[in-house]
């Protein structure tokens, strides 16, 4: 009886669409809600084989594994770095945390201003290189400036985790390394790296889900809601051909292969937790 | 070693630099006036503009309808923040409560179906849920707004784990001494938790405030808009515009900024234990 409130509002709130969005990815949708035909599977086949998918699927791939990469890079190298000072480490952590808190648009919002043609200062910076940015007409410029923005997002995130991680060596740990073992840098590979790779599997998994869905704000202020021939993210594709597009049916069979992918990663996720419980 | 030392600071300061620079230029921006920002660039200094474009935005209304002023969204934020974060552990501690000391029928089939929905996140499955409360007549209300995204069970989850390393010698010594579950739950496991609700309390405030996509699709009414939604609406003017108001902009946006980053930065220690605990 406590469980109500809990199961009704899952109940209405999640159950009820996940169900519609399966139900009517099976079916042709008349965009003026005059009923619908089942069509089976071509909604799904539609959207797999088109052209517009393909490529906005391999974009992607190419933003999550860069945003991945580089915002774990960046934010392990921080950490480490933030453990090892004597001096100053607790403002170093707050310094590099508190963005934590900024929202994705809003930080999409600043990377527009950065990236601006007239007066954005790293247009200006890049283009004493001869590099001309321009934001929201060239494609890769305009996946460089996502990308960033994405990166700088998510660096707190894995700074706080890895920096927790690293705080949980124990010191005997790290003593009886730097008697055994002289160079830092092979300490760092052979014994510190070993002992944060569960939480790096974690933060791997989180980052993907990450540059998936929560970039839905950065990418939508940065294409400035015109995507024409702009690079976008799947989960923004579901809600362009869904609110824009009024194609029910395709947005809902995207929907679906997006739920399986994450369902996918969660049981990975699942997976590598239960094995470290088991271990520690 | 002093060398070395350095050298981390450097890499540090660096850190730093990457993760406040941009949102510093931003306040320096909305500080001056437009046209200023318009014929130099961005501005690397404090102008003399602040009180004024404060004002124009907190006060001033804007958007269509000419309805709606920063203060108003200001309001509306602190509403879905406060609304989701307490509606939240409220919820999902009673659930808990449920899923850890009681046994009833169904109870691990109520539990996988809480559960479940760890697995999809709101981007996902967005059109259906917004047909769903459109046909509730839940479009443009405060209800319709927050309660769909407390259906995830991120805070469930969160206090079923803490509630289990409760040991069970307190329920029993609880209950030999005639507390009620009731009682039990309020004089034993609320106090018991306190850090705790607090920690999951920062985390979902900042979760709420920085919500973007659901508010841009049941708002559309501009006295409802928060202060995240408002940036769609400024992206909006900025594309149409002559000279781009990037002071009044940027000013929005540090307004946006400001109130989750103090939450954060203030209560540092809860935060960090909040997220590192929460995403397990």
């Amino acid at each position: 009886m406590l469980l109500l409130p809990q199961l009704v509002i899952v109940t209405v709130f999640f159950l009820w669409p996940a169900a519609e969005a399966v139900q009517s990815s099976f079916y042709l949708e008349d965009p003026f809600g005059f009923g619908a035909t089942f069509v089976g599977f071509d909604n799904f086949v539609d959207t797999v084989t088109s052209t517009d998918y393909g490529r906005v699927a391999r974009f992607t791939a190419v933003f999550t594994f860069f945003v991945t990469f580089l915002s774990l890079g960046i934010a392990l190298l921080l950490a480490v770095k933030a453990d090892k000072v004597l001096r100053g480490g607790s403002s170093y952590k707050t310094l590099l945390m508190w963005v934590y808190a900024v929202a994705p648009p809003v930080a999409g919002l600043i990377g527009v201003m950065l990236f601006d043609q007239h007066v954005g200062p790293i247009v200006e910076f890049f283009a004493l290189f001869g590099w001309e940015m321009q934001i929201g007409v060239d494609y890769f410029d305009t996946s460089f400036a996502m990308t960033v923005t994405a990166v700088w997002k998510q660096v707190p995130v894995n700074f706080i985790f890895f920096l927790s991680g690293l705080q949980g060596i124990s010191k005997s740990v790290q003593e009886a390394a730097s008697i055994d073992c002289r160079s830092s840098f092979r300490r760092f590979w052979t014994v510190t790296f070993p002992l944060l790779a569960p939480t790096g599997f974690f933060l791997l998994i989180i980052n993907i889900t990450y540059a998936f869905f929560d970039t839905f704000g950065i990418v939508d202020i940065i294409v400035k809601q015109e995507p024409g021939n702009n690079p976008v993210t799947l989960v923004y594709k579901v809600f362009l051909d869904g609110f824009r597009g009024n194609d029910l049916g395709g947005s809902s069979a995207q929907s679906v292969i997006l739920m399986v992918l994450v369902f996918i990663l969660t049981v990975v996720q699942f997976r590598l937790i239960e094995r470290r419980v088991h271990y520690t | 070693m002093r060398k070395v030392q350095i050298l981390d600071h450097v890499i540090l300061l660096l850190g730093v630099f990457f993760m406040v620079t941009p949102v510093a230029l931003a306040f320096m921006t909305s500080t001056h006036d437009a046209i200023t920002i318009y014929k130099e660039g961005i501005q690397f200094l404090p102008g003399d503009k602040f009180l004024e474009n404060y004002e124009t935005v907190l006060f001033r209304a804007g958007g269509f309808t000419k309805e709606v002023d920063g203060f108003v969204m200001l309001m509306n934020s602190m509403i879905l923040g406060f609304g989701f974060a307490i509606g939240k552990i409220i919820i999902s501690m009673i659930a808990a409560y449920a899923i850890v000391y009681f046994r009833f029928p169904m109870a691990t089939f109520c539990f996988w179906i809480i559960f479940a929905t760890l697995l999809l996140p709101l981007e996902v499955r967005i059109l259906p849920s917004y047909e769903i409360v459109q046909s509730l007549g839940l479009v443009n209300t405060y209800t319709g707004l927050i309660v769909p995204l407390i259906a995830s069970a991120t805070g469930t989850f969160f206090f079923r784990q803490f509630f289990m390393s409760v040991p069970d010698e307190l329920l029993e010594a609880a209950r030999i001494d005639g507390a009620g579950p009731w009682k039990f739950f309020k004089d034993i496991l609320v106090p018991l938790s306190q850090t705790m609700i607090a920690a999951i309390f920062i985390i979902m405030f900042v979760y709420g405030w920085n919500q973007y996509l659901w508010p841009t699709l049941i708002t559309t009414e501009e006295s409802l808009f928060t202060l995240v939604r408002g940036i769609k609406q400024i992206m909006q003017v900025w594309v149409g515009a002559q000279i781009p108001a990037l002071n009044e902009a940027m000013a929005l946006a540090i307004l946006a900024i400001v109130p989750p980053v103090l939450i954060v930065v203030i209560f540092q220690s809860w935060f960090v234990k909040g997220l590192v605990e929460s995403d397990k």
